[in-house]
């Protein structure tokens, strides 16, 4: 931080001084350098010439995101709750803008590019939707537990995630409806309209996968539910959607206790696909073994408990519910991500929060983490104020 | 809950609980991941680590060149050129059925293929062996090579191979020796003997390339390089050399071998000759007419190609008349009723007979040839001059003595009308006339009439039904000359390495053995040295300035049907102590003096290294 000068208005100074939490920040950057250190290791011979074609990349990401954080972590988060339209607005132009302009990457329209980075309007739309959301919940508190209220909410998640499962992108649709089930549960919906919920989603995935094929209409594109059921029984079908994660699990297992170190042939001769990208923590599991999932794995740890710590500490409902949608949101990647390279999830696209390579994603989750920061340090501010 | 956004909560119980659910999810969660992780990292590691090894790891093999085959005195008779060969393999073919079609198209304009038949060419050898790869043609040319090299893009999933191509540096010469080579077929992949063969590997189909395939074929190298997920050659990890087959020697002596098929040639076009070691067995040489060049075989034989070569019009030359085919003997066959009459006690050395010039038995009348009276005459002579009476007599008198079957008793000794066993695969066994097989055929209805005596004056001197071949003349010849061992004849002589040192004696089996009377041994040779070199002797006058001595017997074989005699002409030599024995035949030569024996001449000068000025034209008394 910059000298202050005696003459600085206290206020300002207070300002400047705003806490960080120690171990969320001490997580995040943990996991970044994690990440640097295997997008390095993982990507030096994909690009003939440029060994470091990904890791500059991914360090520049990484380097803005993390400005981005602190600056965020500076605002108060609260001011939001007024722009909600605005930003539930902007969230559904940037997904429609995606349809519009976007340009395919492998076959699946999500991104826009954008200068050097290809944005991908789906990531941003995972903060927007929990920033708006949770603003609206914050408005119908009174009303928690008319079912009105959870289907409005439902129904704003809705149109999001129907969107960018359409483009396709079923991770991120899936991320929303997560994020939107945290935002009520957190906020205090009935418990029956949860069960309600379940019920539906169970109906939804029955006709999706089932009914909906059996009289010809194809929601989801066949390869995605080949990709969604081919964690069942990989040896199915190794040359196609099992090969995927057979080559996950030889890679992670063949890591063993501490890793292959740069006899990681899985990764360095293109036998893991994606494995810089969805796949990046096979590549952890298969050069640094055991111990180093482990490592990574606790840093994720770390960081979903203190993002559930500042859920509680949060000064306000609007705090709370938005450390709420984003906790949910780091949850729901990690193990989806994590469970899908180690073979007990589906294939669904969902790239591991921080580690895995990608502008987006990685600008998007340090801002949302710069959200969390903002609410801490409003919540000891403010305990402070009251003489703490 | 807060019902005032702006008043700082308190931690409600009913939120504590939530967020305590929530931590609960995530620690059962991660749990999950931990045990997951333990299990695959820890507890299966070592068998991920296998499986991660296998993915990375492909053989390319290589393939060994067959050994070379020599002739006695090292000089080659059949070595390997490399060649390229265009091939698919199977881990770079593309998968999308449209590319494949686009790579076959290719393929097929740059080899002048038709599309359809790469297809069927990749798709019958991958569903064969899988993991090998598939040839679509070899031997192309180097541009052509170099060409999909460099356009390797353009033809993914194809490649070129270095592979290794049977060549016959003397074309015609001693080609129903070598054999052929080629892919194993369905039976020999069930063999246990070609065990160590890999599938689309070429291996010994015919000749000595099939008797001494296991010797002769190498043993395939095995490059193991780490490819990338594409494939891709990434780091070489291994090298297994292939190594080469086993020299194989044989006791042929490439001079005496083209100038037997040299002089056949000079015939009538169609014959066959043998040339054998009377102590050892080893031949010498041992070829047919016609021939043809191997070298149509070494890249798989065209249709029309192998039309040509097994068309009878066209004398059949892929017909190895040394050993496949059956002739009546002629006269050369006396040495056989000879030793029968000799052996049987119907005659001594010095029994004379009568050889008015003509014999009539059961109302038919056999006569010499030009009707010639040869008067009183005793073994010996009977032989020199080839008196066809005195066999008649013979033949008749075994046909009516004991069990009537001493002539083809003897002649079955002598390995007449049965297999040699030489190390030739593919012989023919012959026929010699029995009663038994006569008259079995006459109630079958295959034949006029019973078995005569008659039949029995006709085989006496070779004629009838008779059906030997050179080698077993040979065979019976060197028996007589050697003291009474049947010889199993033998080409391949020892196995060597490449530089030409033995590794292993190929030893021929134990002979069989025959008891004859020294006595009548002698008789016989010196009746057919006389028959080579006495006054009136039938072959006297074409080995007439031969600087090397020889004893020798003549042979016309009438074929009936107002075909052309067969010539035969049977000679042992040096006189007299024989080392080797020459058999040699002529379809269509007419008198054994006149065109086999100028044959037998030819060969015999090449055997002994004898410098002839001129052919010597045939000639002499007939037989």
């Amino acid at each position: 931080m910059s000298a202050t000068s005696p003459v600085t208005d206290f206020r300002e100074r207070r300002m400047r001084l705003l806490p960080l939490d120690p171990l969320l920040l001490l997580a995040t950057l943990g996991l970044t350098a994690a990440s640097l250190y295997t997008v390095a290791t993982a990507t030096q011979d994909d690009i003939p010439g440029d060994p470091n074609y990904y890791l500059t990349r991914q360090a520049g990401y990484v380097g803005v995101g993390l400005l981005l954080m602190l600056l965020i972590s500076r605002f108060d988060y609260s001011r939001l709750r007024e722009w909600k339209l605005g930003v539930y607005g902007l969230m559904i132009a940037a997904i429609l803008l995606v349809y519009g302009l976007g340009f395919s990457a492998r076959g699946s329209k999500r991104a826009i590019e954008f200068g050097f980075i290809n944005f991908q309007a789906s990531e941003l739309g995972k903060l927007l939707l929990i920033v708006s959301l949770a603003a609206f919940v914050v408005d119908r508190m009174r009303r928690l537990d008319d079912r009105e209220t959870t289907s409005r909410i439902m129904l704003l998640t809705l149109i999001p995630a129907m969107l960018v499962i359409g483009q396709p992108d079923l991770g991120s649709g899936l991320v929303y409806l997560a994020v939107a089930i945290a935002i009520l549960f957190v906020a205090g919906t009935k418990w029956t309209h949860f069960a309600a919920l379940g019920a539906i989603a169970l109906a939804a995935v029955v006709i999706v996968l089932v009914a909906a094929p059996a009289v010809g209409i194809e929601v989801l594109k066949p390869y995605q539910v080949d990709r969604l059921t081919a964690f069942l029984n990989p040896t199915d079908n190794p040359k196609e959607e099992g090969y995927q994660i057979n080559q996950s699990l030889t890679a992670i297992g063949s890591g063993g206790k501490t890793g292959r170190g740069d006899q990681a042939t899985q990764t360095r001769l293109d036998f893991l696909p994606e494995h810089h990208t969805d796949f990046i923590f096979s590549v952890v599991g298969e050069e640094l073994g055991f111990v180093g999932a482990a490592i990574v794995l606790s840093l994720f740890a770390l960081l979903i408990w203190r993002a559930l710590r500042i859920l509680t500490m949060s000064k306000n409902l609007y705090g709370a519910l938005i450390a709420g949608g984003i906790t949910a949101m780091l949850m729901f990647q990690v193990f989806v991500n994590v469970g899908m390279t180690i073979g007990i999830m589906p294939i669904t696209g969902v790239p591991l929060p921080l580690v895995s390579y990608g502008g987006s994603s990685v600008l998007v989750t340090l801002m949302a983490l710069g959200v969390m920061q903002s609410i801490y340090a409003r919540a000891r501010e403010t305990a402070t104020a009251k003489g703490l | 809950m807060y019902l005032d956004n702006e008043r700082r909560p308190t931690l409600t119980p009913q939120l504590a609980v939530r967020v305590a659910l929530i931590g609960g999810v995530a620690l059962v969660a991660f749990a999950v991941i931990f045990f997951r992780l333990w299990y695959l990292q820890v507890l299966s590691g070592d068998r991920y680590l296998a499986e991660a090894r296998d993915n990375r790891v492909r053989e390319i093999k290589v393939q060994a060149p067959r050994g070379e085959i020599v002739d006695r005195d090292g000089r080659t008779l059949v070595d390997n050129r490399p060649a390229m060969a265009v091939v698919v393999s199977p881990d770079r073919l593309p998968d999308a059925e449209a590319a494949r079609q686009r790579l076959y198209r290719r393929l097929g304009r740059l080899l002048g293929m038709r599309p359809r038949a790469v297809r069927r060419e990749v798709e019958s050898q991958l569903q064969a062996t899988p993991y090998s790869t598939a040839t679509v043609k070899q031997d192309v040319s180097d541009q052509l090579a170099w060409y999909l090299l460099e356009h390797r893009d353009e033809f993914r999933g194809a490649d070129v191979e270095r592979v290794f191509l049977r060549q016959y540096p003397h074309h015609e010469i001693g080609a129903h020796l070598f054999g052929t080579v080629g892919e194993m077929t369905a039976e020999q992949e069930k063999d246990p003997r070609y065990r160590d063969v890999d599938l689309g590997d070429r291996v010994g189909q015919s000749g000595i390339e099939l008797q001494y395939d296991r010797f002769l074929r190498g043993r395939n190298g095995a490059s193991r390089v780490q490819v990338d997920a594409l494939g891709n050659l990434n780091r070489r990890l291994s090298k297994e050399e292939p190594i080469q087959g086993r020299q194989l020697r044989l006791s042929v002596d490439l001079d005496v071998q083209e100038a037997g098929q040299e002089a056949l040639s000079a015939g009538t076009g169609r014959g066959a000759f043998a040339v054998m070691d009377i102590k050892s067995g080893a031949v010498l040489g041992l070829g047919s007419t016609p021939s043809y060049d191997p070298n149509i075989f070494s890249k798989g034989i065209k249709t029309a190609d192998w039309k040509r070569i097994n068309d009878v019009d066209n004398g059949a030359p892929i017909t190895n008349r040394a050993i496949q085919a059956g002739y009546p003997t002629g006269s050369t066959f006396k040495l056989v009723t000879a030793t029968a009459a000799l052996e049987e006690g119907l005659i001594t050395p010095d029994t004379p007979l009568y050889d008015p010039g003509s014999f009539t038995l059961g109302g038919v009348t056999f006569e010499n040839a030009g009707g010639v009276s040869h008067g009183a005459l005793a073994l010996r002579q009977a032989l020199t001059v080839s008196s066809d009476v005195f066999f008649y007599q013979l033949g008749a008198q075994l046909d009516s003595e004991g069990d009537g079957l001493g002539l083809q008793r003897w002649a079955r000794r002598l390995g007449i009308g049965r297999d040699t066993g030489i190390d030739l695969p593919g012989e023919l066994p012959g026929l010699l006339p029995t009663p038994k097989w006569r008259n079995a055929l006459y109630k079958a209805g295959d034949t006029e009439k019973p078995w005569t005596p008659g039949d029995n004056v006709n085989l006496s001197v070779g004629q009838g039904d008779l059906q030997a071949d050179p080698l077993q003349m040979a065979v019976a010849y060197a028996t007589i000359a050697n003291g009474g061992r049947v010889l199993r004849p033998r080409l391949a002589q020892r196995i060597e390495d490449s530089s030409g040192r033995a590794i292993q004696q190929l030893e021929a089996p134990t002979a069989r053995r025959l008891d004859i009377k020294p006595e009548y041994r002698q008789a016989i040779l010196d009746g057919l040295r006389g028959a080579a070199s006495a006054p009136g002797g039938t072959s006297t006058a074409v080995f007439q300035g031969f600087p090397i001595q020889i004893a020798g017997k003549t042979g016309t074989a009438e074929k009936g049907d107002g075909r052309a005699d067969q010539s035969w002409y049977v000679a042992l030599a040096p006189w007299p102590s024989p080392k080797y024995v020459v058999a040699v035949t002529d379809e269509a030569g007419g008198f054994g003096a006149d065109t086999a024996a100028p044959m037998a001449r030819r060969i015999l000068a090449a055997l002994f290294h004898v410098k002839e000025n001129r052919l010597v034209e045939g000639g002499g008394p007939s037989d």
